[in-house]
């Protein structure tokens, strides 16, 4: 069965990013459609159509919102995370680069139901166009009473601003990205309590993800009934389903790299054979990333695993994360990988918790020295050791980023332990590149 | 060394009314720091505490925390280049271009070309896995690249 891109309808078309392109294909009816409506109802919607958040957590957005304090007096703030860093990652590149009104019309959906009088737009430095095709856009709405006093003449008023950063992972946790927003280093604080109770500058704050608000304007546009009919119903109780469509990220070892937008729950292996080419070079795949590094790797005989939320759970990894799938092949070295991956965190932990700070430190100075082919079978256990201890699951850190960090060493260890062992008994060495004063 | 322009000073004034805290500006006003002199000078360090209100170090420990910012020993070249070096560039060279780069142009991560053309440095994911190996020229992304197309963007050939 074929399915229709609906967030990514006008990726690619001549002037898609223009305003005048967005509403001759019926763009902004749905912030019409919102601002006839009660904000309470608009919520309701959204937790309605089981919209779960699409930058890493899976939370469900509608819930986020009712978090916020009744009758709030003073300032509530919207905070749009665009801090895409996760290994892996470029699916709200490509809505903002390709399509930024999708997006800002969520995002002025979401300020009237949450009744937020500015947001920010947090976008990491790299994406210097989507910084400026954004620019451009909120321009755009000004210029046609979209943002600003008294939207379509409504009694509400937003004002959105665009915030860089500098080139820090950590600014996509959300209390970091808070902490970034208001000029400080960008160490995320102790919870609770929560941003809906005290978020940016101390005032009652939202902090969603940029590929969720283009789901907010499709939600608003074609029904929560709509959203529910696509994806993976709930199994059980506990179990929020996982609805909706869902932009897949596709990289690494793998014919025709890419982005594609398809219901939640396609596997793995679907996505590599029908969506991006096959494995290049004729090859198998041998380790699979579900949803960027932090989340760690499904084996060859795991590739069916369905990348919905529960998916990637089921198989051991941390969970569906942003859905970023890094094909490696068969010819790679998983120790390669590993070191790669604890390298990125050594270089990204923020430094505040020691046990992450000192953890991914020294798996990157132990994988390196297993490459130097001075591992011992004892390294192993110590990387073990460090993986279980760095965390908000172990209760060590105060941040989640450091179980993404420990997610990969787990995973690789457990799935792909005898290539470890074999790696460091026969006293190979690297044959991949190490750029001198790279580390 | 110098401080801020004047016109530099004004950009920093007129975010004011877009944050109910001087201090939210700090981020904004060293990127208009640096993009006009390279680098941020311990001048400018001091005059953008006084616009905020704020102590010298108190901009100093952001500034410091995101290694992004340079100090006025160690200012950009008229390009920076930065080559990604995360898992989906890896996979497909990212390693090897980088080694290639360096070798090429005479510098480790970090520095700066005898030239002054082109600082090079090393990124962890750039977000542009899809056309990997990347690389960002100062806020600009580029998609698949060779080292030939990197030390002619390099030596400003391209």
């Amino acid at each position: 069965m074929s399915f229709e891109p609906v967030l990514l309808r006008r990726r690619g078309k001549p002037n898609s990013q223009a305003l005048e392109t967005y509403r001759a294909d019926g763009g902004y009816t749905a912030l019409k459609n919102a601002l006839a409506m009660e904000p309470l109802k608009v919520i309701e919607a959204v937790q309605k159509s089981g919209l779960r958040g699409r930058g890493g957590a899976g939370f469900s957005t509608g819930l986020k919102w009712t978090f916020l304090p009744k009758d709030v007096q003073g300032p509530i703030y919207l905070c749009i995370n665009g801090d895409e860093s996760e290994p892996g990652t470029f699916n709200n590149r490509v809505l903002l680069e390709d399509d930024p009104h999708q997006v800002l019309e969520g995002i002025v959906i979401s300020g009237y139901a949450t009744k937020s009088t500015t947001a920010y737009l947090y976008l990491r430095y790299e994406y210097g166009d989507c910084y400026r095709t954004c620019e451009k856009a909120i321009q755009e709405m000004y210029a046609n009473n979209l943002l600003g006093k008294n939207i379509l003449g409504s009694e509400y008023s937003l004002d959105i601003f665009l915030h860089r950063g500098a080139c820090a992972y950590i600014c996509g946790e959300e209390t970091g990205l808070i902490e970034s927003l208001e000029g400080k280093r960008a160490w995320p604080r102790i919870k609770p309590p929560f941003p809906a109770i005290e978020g940016a500058f101390r005032r009652p704050t939202v902090v969603n993800n940029i590929e969720t608000m283009a789901c907010v304007t499709q939600i608003l546009d074609r029904g929560p009934e709509w959203f529910q009919s696509i994806g993976i119903p709930s199994e059980h109780a506990k179990d929020p389903g996982s609805y909706g469509p869902k932009l897949y990220c596709i990289s690494g070892h793998v014919n025709e790299p890419g982005l594609v937008e398809l219901p939640l729950g396609v596997t793995a292996r679907e996505l590599i054979d029908n969506h991006a080419g096959g494995v290049w070079k004729g090859r198998q795949a041998k380790a699979v990333v579900p949803g960027g590094i932090s989340m760690g790797f499904l084996s060859a005989d795991e590739l069916d695993t369905k990348l919905d939320f529960a998916g990637p759970g089921k198989v051991g990894c941390l969970g569906l994360g942003t859905a970023a799938v890094i094909v490696i092949d068969d010819q790679t070295s998983m120790v390669d990988v590993l070191y790669n991956t604890c390298r990125f965190f050594a270089h990204e932990s923020c430094g505040q918790c020691t046990p992450c700070r000192e953890g991914t430190a020294w798996s990157a100075k132990i994988l390196a020295r297993i490459r130097a082919g001075q591992g011992t079978l004892k390294d192993l256990d110590t990387l073990t050791d460090i993986s279980n201890s760095i965390g908000i699951m172990p209760g060590t850190t105060i941040c989640g980023l450091a179980d993404g960090a420990a997610w990969p060493i787990k995973n690789a260890l457990k799935k792909f332990r005898p290539e470890f062992e074999e790696y460091i008994t026969s006293g190979r060495r690297s044959q991949s590149f190490e750029v001198a004063g790279s580390h | 060394m110098s401080g801020l322009t004047e016109v530099a000073k004004q950009k920093i004034r007129d975010l004011f009314p877009c944050y109910p805290s001087k201090q939210a500006v700090t981020l904004p006003a060293l990127h208009i720091a640096q993009e006009e002199a390279r680098c941020v000078t311990r001048q400018a360090v001091h005059e953008i505490a006084e616009m905020l209100e704020l102590s010298s170090a108190q901009i100093h420990d952001t500034l410091s925390f995101y290694g992004f910012f340079k100090d006025e020993k160690h200012p950009l070249g008229d390009n920076r280049i930065w080559v990604c070096r995360s898992l989906a560039c890896m996979l497909r060279g990212g390693d090897e271009l980088l080694a290639e780069v360096c070798e090429r142009l005479h510098v480790v991560p970090g520095q700066t070309t005898a030239d002054g053309k082109a600082t090079i440095e090393l990124a962890e994911c750039l977000g542009a896995c899809d056309g990997a190996p990347c690389i960002l020229v100062n806020d600009k992304l580029q998609l698949r690249m060779t080292a030939d197309a990197v030390v002619s963007l390099a030596e400003g050939r391209a």
